[in-house]
């Protein structure tokens, strides 16, 4: 019966088209808005996997990843007293104008890290060494950067290319790959002493401090001892995230405004999907009727219907998620608008669907529960 | 299951094990818009005979009819089809009583337009759980031995109104039901294929252990008639057969 009642529906060409329509615009709003959304999300956390840390030491009133609130040099030396550190490091991270080979003035998003250990270096090196960063006025571009920052030149900067930081000469010792950030300023990685000769001068210069747990203590424990003892406020990778996401809901319109997209395409495929399945079974109601005449129970109708909702709803949504691959398949080559599907995304999506599908059957359902069989009799 | 081969005739019921309802009451509405359909209704039917109802609109014909398939609950009075006492079944019992025992033709056809003849007939034997492979074999056999064979495939838009009609008498005949409910089968024929269809049911009628039930308006059907129930305001007013039932039928050429 199962068979007869997906026939029926097939057959049914232009509601079956109007039902997978609907549902696969839904699904491919929902999906791909979500996804566009975590790739913005991911954006605003970049600097959390371009400079890898365990423990992340901030002045007191910083909230996210991005917000720099200066602390004292002499916090370097407190932060490494706190009993279970294993050792702690000063990064500097601003954002300076550099100059481009045409002569223009690009953004970049300085990042100095530790001379002697170079903690917080980027995930992927390139070409070159990262251990040039400890000659004088090097730097290492990510690709961004070296593509940006050639503007006027014809190929992008390389190793052993020059540019100006600040009036300053920086000598390109090495390319890396970086997570594009959420204000798209390219990475610029030097040593902290070198990144406080491109800085501008102020009264405090450090930025934040890198922190590694003893083996055998995690990184949660650390932070909590790290905060107790020095009034800092460290955050692990992991609460790093969070606060910087909270942050972003909190403080943004980001959220609201895609949530109102992902909203209307539930809302929309609730409407389409409802109304046309509701008109589908209305115009089939005879048949319905003839069927529960013929000894069909409430039960094996309902679940024909709902099996028809369920079918063209896993079908829109397969078509919707294929859409939405495209999409991220044509977008991230180029690298906006973010991009970033997770599979927890795809998983609400088809339980929004499934939703969706179930309200629709339900609005016939209930209709074909009152349906009395007499009512084929009735002319 | 046999198939007409030859004209109907006349004949008196061959056993009292058939369809009984006495004193049922079937109202509708509630307070001042309650009207009465069946004002106890009396009736009764045997198996290997074609039993036409008929009467003015609104008698109750088709109220009665209902209540003998089981899909519509009455309020008072008793029914009884084939030693089964529906009085006694609930609602899943009652759906499993006509899923088995009953086959329906209705008025318009009700064919699923989108599916094919096979199809469609197989759908009472789905219902009872035979597999598709086999309904749909015997399913096709069936159209054959009515005269659709070679047409399995089509779907009832590419038919005309008495293939369509056969069609539907198939679907109703392919579980083997006891009792056959007919509502106004001809009524959207034309005079021939009333006649075809009229006579295909006639012979369906004739097999043992079987019951038709058709409801009319059509004077053209009585002639197939075995035995005749008139209605009127919802009670039965008159029974006729044998004898009677031919001089009712020579008094209405």
């Amino acid at each position: 019966m199962y068979r007869l009642a997906l026939l029926m529906l097939l057959g049914d060409r232009s509601k079956y088209l109007m039902l997978v329509g609907g549902l696969t615009f839904s699904a491919l709003l929902m999906t791909q808005q979500t996804a566009v959304f975590q790739g913005l999300l991911s954006w605003t956390t970049s600097h959390l996997r371009n400079m890898r840390a365990s423990v992340w030491v901030v002045e007191a009133r910083v909230e996210q990843v991005n917000e720099t609130k200066a602390l004292r040099d002499t916090d370097v030396n407190r932060v490494r007293s706190v009993r279970g550190v294993d050792y702690a490091v000063p990064m500097f991270q601003g954002v300076l104008k550099a100059r481009a080979s045409d002569g223009s003035d690009k953004q970049i998003q300085l990042i100095g890290l530790h001379g002697g250990s170079l903690v917080g270096r980027p995930p992927v090196v390139l070409r070159g060494r990262l251990e040039d960063l400890r000659l004088a006025n090097t730097v290492v571009l990510d690709e961004v950067s070296a593509e940006r920052l050639a503007a006027g030149r014809g190929r992008p900067l390389d190793i052993g290319d020059s540019f100006e930081i600040n009036d300053r000469e920086a000598r390109v010792v090495a390319i890396c790959r970086t997570e594009r950030h959420f204000f798209g300023y390219p990475y610029v990685f030097c040593s902290y002493d070198q990144a406080l000769q491109f800085a501008p001068r102020q009264r405090k210069m450090l930025s934040m401090i890198l922190a590694e747990p003893k083996p055998g203590i995690t990184p949660e424990k650390i932070a909590e001892s790290i905060r107790r003892e020095t009034g800092l406020n460290a955050y692990t990778t992991p609460e790093f995230e969070r606060a910087t996401n909270a942050w972003i809901w909190k403080n943004t319109g980001i959220p609201a405004s895609f949530m109102t997209t992902i909203i209307l395409g539930f809302v929309v495929g609730v409407a389409i999907a409802g109304q046309t399945f509701y008109s589908f079974v209305l115009e089939n109601l005879r048949h319905l009727g003839a069927l529960k005449a013929m000894g069909a129970s409430n039960r094996l109708l309902s679940g024909m219907l709902m099996f028809q909702a369920l079918t063209v709803g896993l079908i829109g949504y397969g078509i919707g998620l294929g859409l939405t691959a495209v999409f991220g398949l044509a977008v991230l080559p180029i690298g906006q608008p973010p991009f970033l599907l997770q599979p927890s995304s795809m998983v609400r999506t088809l339980v929004a669907i499934l939703i969706i599908c179930t309200l629709a059957a339900l609005f016939g359902i209930r209709k074909v529960a009152k349906l009395e069989p007499a009512v084929v009799f009735r002319g | 299951m046999t198939l007409p081969s030859e004209s109907p005739s006349i004949a008196a019921p061959t056993t009292t094990n058939g369809i009984v309802t006495r004193g049922v009451v079937k109202s509708f509405g509630v307070g001042d818009a309650k009207t009465f359909a069946l004002k106890g209704a009396d009736f009764s039917a045997s198996e290997g005979e074609l039993h036409l109802v008929v009467g003015p609109s609104g008698c109750g014909k088709t109220t009665l009819l209902s209540v003998i398939a089981g899909t519509l609950v009455w309020d008072e009075g008793e029914v009884e089809v084939f030693g089964t006492r529906l009085n006694g079944l609930d609602k899943g019992s009652i759906t499993e009583f006509r899923r088995r025992h009953i086959g329906f033709i209705f008025q318009q056809f009700n064919l699923i337009p989108t599916l094919t003849l096979v199809e469609n007939v197989s759908v009472p034997l789905l219902l009872n759980g035979v597999s598709r492979r086999e309904a749909e074999s015997r399913s096709a056999e069936l159209l054959g031995r009515l005269g659709l064979g070679g047409r399995e495939r089509k779907r009832p838009t590419q038919l005309s109104g008495g293939q369509q009609q056969r069609v539907a008498i198939a679907r109703a005949l392919v579980h083997q039901p006891r009792l056959v409910i007919c509502d106004e089968p001809t009524s959207a024929l034309d005079r021939e294929t009333g006649h075809q269809i009229m006579d295909l049911l006639a012979g369906v009628a004739r097999a043992p252990g079987r019951a038709v039930i058709i409801v009319t308006h059509d004077p053209r059907t009585y002639a197939y008639a075995d035995r005749l129930t008139s209605m009127e305001d919802g009670r039965v007013s008159g029974v006729r057969h044998g004898a009677e039932l031919k001089e009712f039928l020579s008094n209405h050429r």
